[in-house]
């Protein structure tokens, strides 16, 4: 399968990512990895005719510790978040996601910032960013915007980001006690469903919990009436983490596909919730 | 279909330094078969999903089908013919033969590509750590079994200094069947099917 026929820039910087964009309009699409958007392309479901490789941009594929947290450059890679120590101990939720992702080659190209802008509704790290209360810096030709996670996934393949926009940045404040869980299509290994948590410990006590979920729903979502729930639950009681979690997908018009139906998918969600939940509390 | 503008690249190629023109959609596994000649690199189900295309991309694993072209530029690609030849096989190719780590050999072209990575990054690789890491690549034939066994044994040479050989210097590991003894006993005598005379 071939795309159809297109240009090609790869600008150094952002000013020069961002006069391309404001040259070429909606006929233009941002390149990183690829691998969401080559896919699309090769089965003409997308036929930009012009690609800004933003892959070779300088800056913006660091990962660095700092004293809030995390700070992750939009084009690091999978491979590069699963394989690094810091992420592992600041925010083990989302090593979980990145270590999980498609396979081996996928994870050497597919960059953080590319999965979060397209808004996949099975895509992992979007229940990570919304359970660790992640803020995603957005850059446009007149200056900078930051998001909260929360106000970012809108919807299927919808995200915040408008057309002359670049995904820079993310940010996480430290969630040490966090932990991603996932149903992976056995094909794909996309999430048929995956669930994020992050938990406040008070000694053996959840004081607080941030829960996720993707792969269900339109697109990744919070469980509040979930995170309501296990405030105060001792958090190795596995039998209350189960019925703080029955309501996983409540209110929500869950998925159905050749693979799963909605009720499947909403039933493996509180599944999921409690493991996560039970995941992030053992660490 | 309108041909945009074509591009000059550079990517050295299993150790040579090329310089190509390319248009901006050609694939980079349409460039190595087609334009380089390098046909070890095979298309399985040019979606991503099978790994029959896998290359090293500066030393790591990536799915050729799923790259274009001009995204290697001023970047290594390494090939199967890169990783070995006849004359001078990788421990990895001497391990799938010796080890019977492939039937119709589709797939392992980038099997033997994606392994070679995984050892590089971990010599001593766990069976559960190698099929993770074989997890992009889909084989129809063989089973896994022997694959992952393949992968330890390479690993084990490497690990032990081994030397590279050629075809011809390889034995076989097993020695030839011999042909049983012809008896006459336990040979099945030939029945007409029930029902076929009237019993
Ligand atoms: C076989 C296979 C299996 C996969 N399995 C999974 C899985 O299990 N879980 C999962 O979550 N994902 C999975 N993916 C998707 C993968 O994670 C992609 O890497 C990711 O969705 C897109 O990242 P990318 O860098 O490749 O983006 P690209 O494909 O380059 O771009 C995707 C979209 O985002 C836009 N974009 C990219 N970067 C930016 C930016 N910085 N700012 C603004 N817009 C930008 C592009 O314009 C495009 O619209 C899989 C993909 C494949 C091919
Ligand atoms: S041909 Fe590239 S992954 Fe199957
Ligand atoms: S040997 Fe035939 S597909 Fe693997």
């Amino acid at each position: 399968m071939i795309p159809s026929a297109f240009d090609y820039a790869r600008p150094e910087n952002l000013q020069d990512a961002f006069a391309l964009l404001a040259e070429h309009g909606d006929e233009a699409k941002l390149i990183a990895g690829g691998h969401s958007l080559l896919p699309m392309m090769k089965l003409r479901l997308a036929t930009p005719s012009i690609l800004i490789d933003i892959s070779r941009i300088d800056g913006l594929a660091g990962i660095d510790a700092t004293r809030d947290g995390l700070k992750l450059g939009a084009l690091v890679t999978h491979a590069a978040l699963a394989a690094s120590e810091q992420v592992r101990k600041l925010a083990p939720a989302l090593a979980d996601a990145a270590a999980q992702i498609g396979d081996t080659q996928v994870r050497n190209r597919g960059t953080l910032g590319g999965a979060c802008a397209h808004g996949d509704p099975a895509a992992d790290y979007p229940a990570v960013l919304l359970a660790l209360g992640a803020r995603l810096r957005i850059a446009k030709k007149g200056g900078e915007t930051v998001k909260e996670a929360d106000d970012f996934f809108r919807g299927m393949f919808e995200t915040a980001l408008e057309g002359d926009a670049i995904l820079t940045e993310i940010a996480l404040g430290p969630a040490p006690h966090s932990a991603y869980v996932k149903f992976p299509h056995p094909a794909s290994h996309y999430a048929v469903v995956g669930v994020a948590a992050k938990l406040e410990l008070q000694g053996a006590k959840i004081a607080s919990a941030r829960v996720a979920i993707t792969g269900v729903g339109d697109s990744a979502f919070r469980a509040k009436s979930v995170e309501k729930a296990l405030s105060g639950v001792d958090a190795g009681d596995a039998a209350a983490i189960r019925s703080a979690c029955i309501d996983a997908a409540a209110g929500i018009e869950a998925r159905s596909d050749v693979f799963a139906s909605g009720s499947y998918r909403a039933a493996m969600a509180a599944v999921y919730a409690a493991r996560a939940v039970t995941a992030a509390a053992i660490r | 279909m309108q041909t945009k503008h074509v591009r000059q690249i550079q990517i050295d190629v299993n150790g040579e330094p090329r310089s190509l023109s390319v248009e901006p959609r050609l694939l980079l596994v349409h460039l190595l078969r087609d334009q380089l000649g390098l046909t070890g690199t095979h298309v399985g189900c040019d979606t991503s999903s099978c790994g029959a295309c896998t290359v090293l991309l500066d030393g790591r694993s990536v799915k050729s089908c799923t790259m274009l072209a001009v995204q290697a530029d001023g970047r290594a690609v390494t090939t199967i013919e890169g990783i070995g030849n006849s004359k001078s096989l990788h421990p990895m190719q001497e391990a799938f033969w010796a080890e019977h780590g492939l039937q119709c050999g589709y797939c392992t072209t980038g099997m033997i590509v994606s392994a070679v990575d995984i050892i590089q990054r971990n010599p001593d690789p766990t069976d559960e750590q190698i099929r993770e890491g074989l997890g992009g690549n889909v084989c129809r034939c063989t089973g896994y079994h022997n694959i992952v066994r393949a992968v330890k044994a390479a690993a084990r040479a490497v690990r032990s200094g081994a030397r590279r050989k050629s075809v011809a210097e390889v034995e076989p590991l097993t020695p030839p069947l011999e042909a049983p003894p012809v008896t006459g006993e336990g040979i099945i005598p030939h029945r007409e099917p029930v029902g076929a005379g009237g019993e």
